[in-house]
């Protein structure tokens, strides 16, 4: 699974943005305009998507980019 | 002093049409928005009508990722507002504390609810959506309008049940008159067409079961009426102190003159005996309008299509007006928007200032068999024109016994 791909796809379709402007370096919050529910909603579809437990708060501070997030699932992916 | 206050914009969302100008010609015209229900499989249902918004694209007036975090009562509640906005020519000016939202909401974010309840039961506690409290909760539909446009004055949802859309407009009034804002964002918003909600409704024996003839299932003071069509919609004024309006220009559709508001203290659904608190209600906006009862021409009633609510607002209206009720216009517009419940008031308020503007008095579609019992003229099947209509008086009541009435003059 291609896990980059798939999340931008959760990200654009939540932000209603083109994929395209999603970068491994964007900001969830400066760059992409989430804002913090917008934050826990993608948050909650990767959980479902790539079946993930609840992701802890202290991991949801330190992921600040789209990579951040692309990092963490690899790791923590089946 | 009292200050005037005046109605210088109207959005509506509604059954029959999305605007102005669409809406009110099928509500003088009679065509009734009510129809079988899509928004849910209903086939199996004693009660399989509704009277829906139809071809509403929310992302016509609201940016796409918004419309995601908003319930369907909220998307309406924001594309009324913009509408009544942009015709008072009041776009990108509302940024201010001067401007209140006051939107009034009878049941909030059902279609939310119940989706989230199923999310919740079949794939569990965290897979609820962070936007579930915000997307249900009834005073978002003025908190929302106030964060997309700027209005920083007093931002209130009125949760009166059917009475909701009135007591917000009536109460708006008032705080124009006071001086506490010069304009307000005012109304009502409802969506909640949903089997829990058409469950609860029917099995209070409250709705039609006319499935076989939608279109005539709404027919109030009719004697064959058997209950209320469930409608959902949004109908949104913009009020304004007088000398504002007059300061920019603005056309200027009617004038709010007075507003009674008060409380049967009797039972949770059904009216007072003999409609005592709607009777009440009318008397006291007439007096708040400093006006007389042989003035008042025109009633936009409550008049719901269930037996005893048109049976007890005619008898009501009676007591009022006396000898004069026989001379009154009497009609009620849910004949044709089915009962938008928390947007009713507003849908209707902004139809009784349509119908001083125009001097046109829309009819009761469906008339078909008098009820003896209610005896007034209902306007029926045919909209009449009454070119020096002046004062009307528009109706909305609740359950919980809540009463609303407010006076609308011709200016």
């Amino acid at each position: 699974m291609d896990v980059e791909k798939e999340l931008i796809e959760i990200i654009a379709k939540r932000l209603k943005i083109d994929p395209s402007i999603i970068k491994p370096e964007s900001r969830f919050v400066e760059d992409l305009g989430a804002d913090s529910l917008a934050v826990m909603d993608i948050v909650i579809k990767i959980e479902e998507k790539f079946g993930l437990d609840e992701i802890p708060d202290e991991e949801l501070e330190k992921m600040k980019r789209v990579k951040d997030a692309v990092e963490y699932i690899k790791k923590h992916i089946g | 002093m009292r200050r005037r206050v005046v109605v210088t914009g109207i959005g509506l969302v509604t059954p029959v049409g999305i605007e102005v100008e669409e809406v009110w010609e099928n509500v003088i015209n009679g065509r009734s928005g009510v129809s079988h229900i899509t928004r849910f499989e209903a086939k199996d249902l004693p009660v399989r009508i509704a009277a829906e918004v139809k071809g509403f694209d929310p992302e016509k007036f609201i940016e796409p990722k918004l419309v995601e975090e908003m319930d369907r009562f909220i998307q309406f509640a924001v594309a009324g507002s913009l509408i009544a906005i942009e015709r008072a020519e009041l776009k990108g000016k509302l940024d201010s504390e001067r401007v209140g939202v006051i939107i009034g909401v009878g049941l909030g974010g059902l279609p939310s609810i119940e989706e989230q309840l199923k999310i919740l039961k079949e794939r569990g506690f965290r897979k609820v959506s962070p936007y579930f409290i915000p997307m249900t909760i009834p005073n978002l539909a003025a908190g929302w309008v106030s964060i997309l446009t700027g209005a920083k004055g007093i931002n209130l949802c009125i949760s009166t049940a059917c009475s909701a859309g009135l007591h917000a407009i009536g109460e708006s009034f008032k705080y124009i008159r006071d001086g506490v804002i010069d304009i307000a964002i005012c109304g009502g918003a409802e969506s909640a067409i949903t089997p829990l909600a058409v469950a609860g409704f029917s099995n209070m024996k409250a709705l039609s079961r006319r499935n076989d003839e939608p279109e005539k299932a709404s027919r109030p003071f009719e004697k064959n009426r058997d209950g209320f069509v469930i409608g959902e919609g949004a109908g949104i004024l913009v009020l304004e102190e007088y000398e504002n309006a007059k300061r920019r220009n603005a056309e200027i559709i009617a004038e709010i003159i007075g507003y009674g508001a008060n409380g049967d203290a009797y039972h949770i659904t059904a009216p007072s005996p003999q409609g005592k608190g709607a009777e009440e209600c009318m008397r006291l906006a007439i007096n708040d309008a400093g006006i007389s009862s042989e003035d008042v021409q025109y009633i936009n009633a409550h008049g719901t299509s269930t037996k005893l609510n048109d049976l007890y607002e005619t008898i009501a209206i009676k007591n009022v007006f006396k000898d004069h009720a026989k001379k009154l216009f009497v009609s009620s517009t849910k004949s044709v928007t089915g009962h938008t419940l928390g947007a009713a008031g507003g849908i209707e308020c902004a139809f009784t200032a349509l119908s001083l503007k125009t001097g046109i008095i829309p009819p009761t579609i469906n008339y078909e068999e008098p009820d003896p019992e209610c005896d007034l003229n209902y306007v029926p099947n045919e909209a009449i024109e009454l070119k020096d209509l002046k004062f009307a008086l528009c109706n909305s009541f609740g359950f919980g016994g809540t009463n609303a009435c407010v006076v609308v003059k011709k200016i």
